[in-house]
C-alpha cells in the first residue's frame, strides 16, 4: 500500500498529488493518503469517481484510502 | 487589460445589477418617501400610501396578503427573522430545527445561534444534484418537538429547485410550519404555495441593496427574537428604509412581469453553458440538476485548479463569477453545498445570468473559458494528469 502525506497542502494540492502518485500504484492496489485540508473530504471522492478509481472511505479522519481501477 | 466596456457580468445570484424601473423609483420616492409613514400629517401621508403601496405589490407577487409582509434592512435579517421568530413562535411545540444541509449560510447560522440558546438543530442530506429527497425530509419532520422546517426554495450554488410543494404537504399533515429561504427565486421562477414563512432579498431580483421581505402567513405563530418596536407590525425594528423599498417594489413587478420570457430566454443559454463546458473543458464536473433548476444558474468544477486563481483569470479577461472553492472563502473551508452534494468542490465557478445578459457574452465565456483553464492548468504543471 502506497501512503501519501499530503498534511499541510491546501486544495487542490493533495488531489493533484493522488493524481500524480497513483501512477506508482498496481492496479487494485490501495492507496492510503494523509490530508488535513477540509476540501480533500470532499474533493477526493469526486476526484475518485471522476477518474474511476474506488473511493474507499475515510477510516479515522483526515486519512483516506482509494483503491487504483484495474486497468 | 480587458476594455471595460467587454466586461460580462455573471455573477447576479450574489447582486443583480440595479433594473432600470428601480432606478426611477428610487430617485421619486426619495422626494416623495422621507417623512416617518408612522406620523399623522401630510407628508406622513404621503410616504404612507407610498409604503402600502409597495407592500401590496410585493404581497400580489407572492400571493399572500399585504398585512403578512414585512419589509427588512436586508435578505439577511430576513431569513435571521424567519428561522428565529419561527422557532420562537413554536416554543411551546418544540425546540427542533429541521433544515436541509444546502441552505443558505445565514439560515444554518441563525440555526447554530438556536442550537448555542439551548436549542436542537437536524440537518437532512442531499442527493448528488442539490435536492432533498421529500420522503427523508418529512421523515425528520415528524420526529417529536419539531418546532420548524426549513427548506430552500432553490439552491444558490448548484440552481437545484427544491421539492417544496412536497415537503410543504408534508409539514401541514406533520403540524409543523414551512420556512422557505426564495431568495433565488422571487423574480426568477414562480414560487410555490404551501409554505408559513418566507423571506427574500430585493438586489436579487434588481432592486436596490437594503431591503429584505419577511412574510409570515396570518394564523402563524411568530415571536421576534428582538425587543420590542413597533414598526412593520412589531417584526423588524427601526425606521425602514422607505426610497428603497419603494423602489425594490416597483422592480419587483417589473420583473415578476418580464419573468416569464427572461426565464425562456436564459434557460437555453444556461444548457448551452453545461453541454459546451462539459465538452470543450477536460476533467470538468457540472454540477446540480439539469433540468430541476434555476433558469439562470449554473455551476462547475474544473479538476487541479485553483478556484481563486480562476476567478482572477476571468475576471482578468472581463467576466465576473464567483466560486465556492475555499480558497475564495474567509473562512478557507469549501463550501457547504458542494460538500453535501458530493461534488468536487475546488476549481469551482458559478455562473448566474440576468437580463443584461446577453448571448454574446455567454458565446465569448464559452470560447474563452478552455484556453484560459488550460493556461492555468499549464503553469501549475497539471496538464494530462
Amino acid at each position: 500500500m502506497i501512503e501519501l502525506d499530503c498534511r499541510g497542502l491546501k486544495c487542490p494540492l493533495p488531489v493533484i498529488t493522488l493524481a500524480r502518485r497513483i501512477a506508482e500504484a498496481e492496479p487494485g492496489e490501495t492507496v492510503r493518503v494523509l490530508a488535513d485540508d477540509p476540501a480533500a473530504r470532499a474533493d477526493i471522492p469526486a476526484w475518485c469517481r471522476m477518474k474511476n478509481h474506488d473511493y474507499l472511505g475515510e477510516p479515522e479522519p483526515g486519512t483516506y484510502e482509494i483503491r487504483k481501477k484495474s486497468s | 487589460m480587458a476594455d471595460i466596456a467587454a466586461r460580462a457580468y455573471l455573477d447576479a445570484a450574489s447582486s443583480a445589477p440595479l433594473h432600470p424601473v428601480a432606478r426611477q423609483a428610487l430617485l421619486a420616492a426619495l422626494d416623495d418617501g422621507w417623512a416617518d409613514p408612522a406620523r399623522l400629517y401630510t407628508e406622513a401621508r404621503r410616504a404612507r400610501q407610498l409604503l402600502d403601496a409597495a407592500r401590496e405589490t410585493v404581497a400580489g407577487v407572492l400571493a399572500a396578503r399585504p398585512d403578512e409582509v414585512a419589509f427588512c434592512a436586508s435578505g439577511t435579517q430576513a431569513v435571521q427573522l424567519a428561522v428565529l421568530g419561527g422557532l420562537g413562535g413554536r416554543r411551546r411545540a418544540g425546540d427542533l430545527l429541521v433544515h436541509s444541509a444546502i441552505e443558505h449560510s445565514a439560515v444554518l447560522h441563525a440555526a447554530e445561534s438556536h442550537v448555542s440558546g439551548g436549542g436542537r438543530a437536524t440537518s437532512v442530506g442531499v442527493s448528488r444534484a442539490g435536492a432533498v429527497d421529500p420522503a427523508e425530509f418529512a421523515a425528520a419532520v415528524r420526529a417529536p418537538g419539531v418546532a420548524l422546517a426549513a427548506l430552500m426554495t432553490a439552491n444558490h450554488e448548484a440552481g437545484t429547485v427544491q421539492p417544496v410543494a412536497e415537503v410543504a404537504a408534508e409539514c401541514s399533515a406533520a403540524g409543523v410550519p414551512l420556512y422557505c429561504d426564495a431568495a433565488q427565486s422571487v423574480g426568477r421562477v414562480a414560487i410555490p404555495g404551501g409554505w408559513s414563512l418566507l423571506s427574500a432579498s430585493a438586489h436579487k431580483w434588481g432592486g436596490p441593496p437594503g431591503v429584505g421581505v419577511l412574510v409570515v402567513r396570518k394564523g402563524v405563530r411568530y415571536r421576534s427574537p428582538l425587543p420590542a418596536d413597533e414598526r412593520e407590525s412589531g417584526r423588524v425594528p427601526g425606521f425602514g428604509n422607505l426610497p428603497a423599498v419603494v423602489a425594490a417594489a416597483a422592480s419587483l413587478r417589473a420583473a415578476e412581469s418580464e419573468r416569464e420570457a427572461e426565464a425562456g430566454r436564459l434557460w437555453p443559454l444556461v444548457d448551452r453553458i453545461r453541454r459546451e463546458v462539459a465538452a470543450s473543458v477536460p476533467d470538468v464536473e457540472v454540477a446540480g440538476d439539469p433540468v430541476a433548476r434555476l433558469p439562470h444558474l449554473v455551476t462547475f468544477s474544473c479538476l487541479y485548479l485553483d478556484g481563486e486563481a480562476l476567478l482572477h483569470a476571468l475576471d482578468a479577461r472581463g467576466f465576473a463569477v464567483s466560486s465556492g472553492s475555499s480558497c475564495t472563502s474567509s473562512t478557507l473551508t469549501p463550501s457547504h453545498v458542494l460538500e453535501a452534494m458530493g461534488v468536487l468542490s475546488h476549481g469551482n465557478v458559478r455562473i448566474s445570468l440576468h437580463r443584461g445578459t446577453t448571448e454574446h457574452d455567454v458565446t465569448r465565456f464559452l470560447a474563452e473559458l478552455p484556453g484560459i483553464v488550460a493556461d492555468l492548468r499549464a503553469t501549475a504543471g497539471v496538464s494530462g494528469l
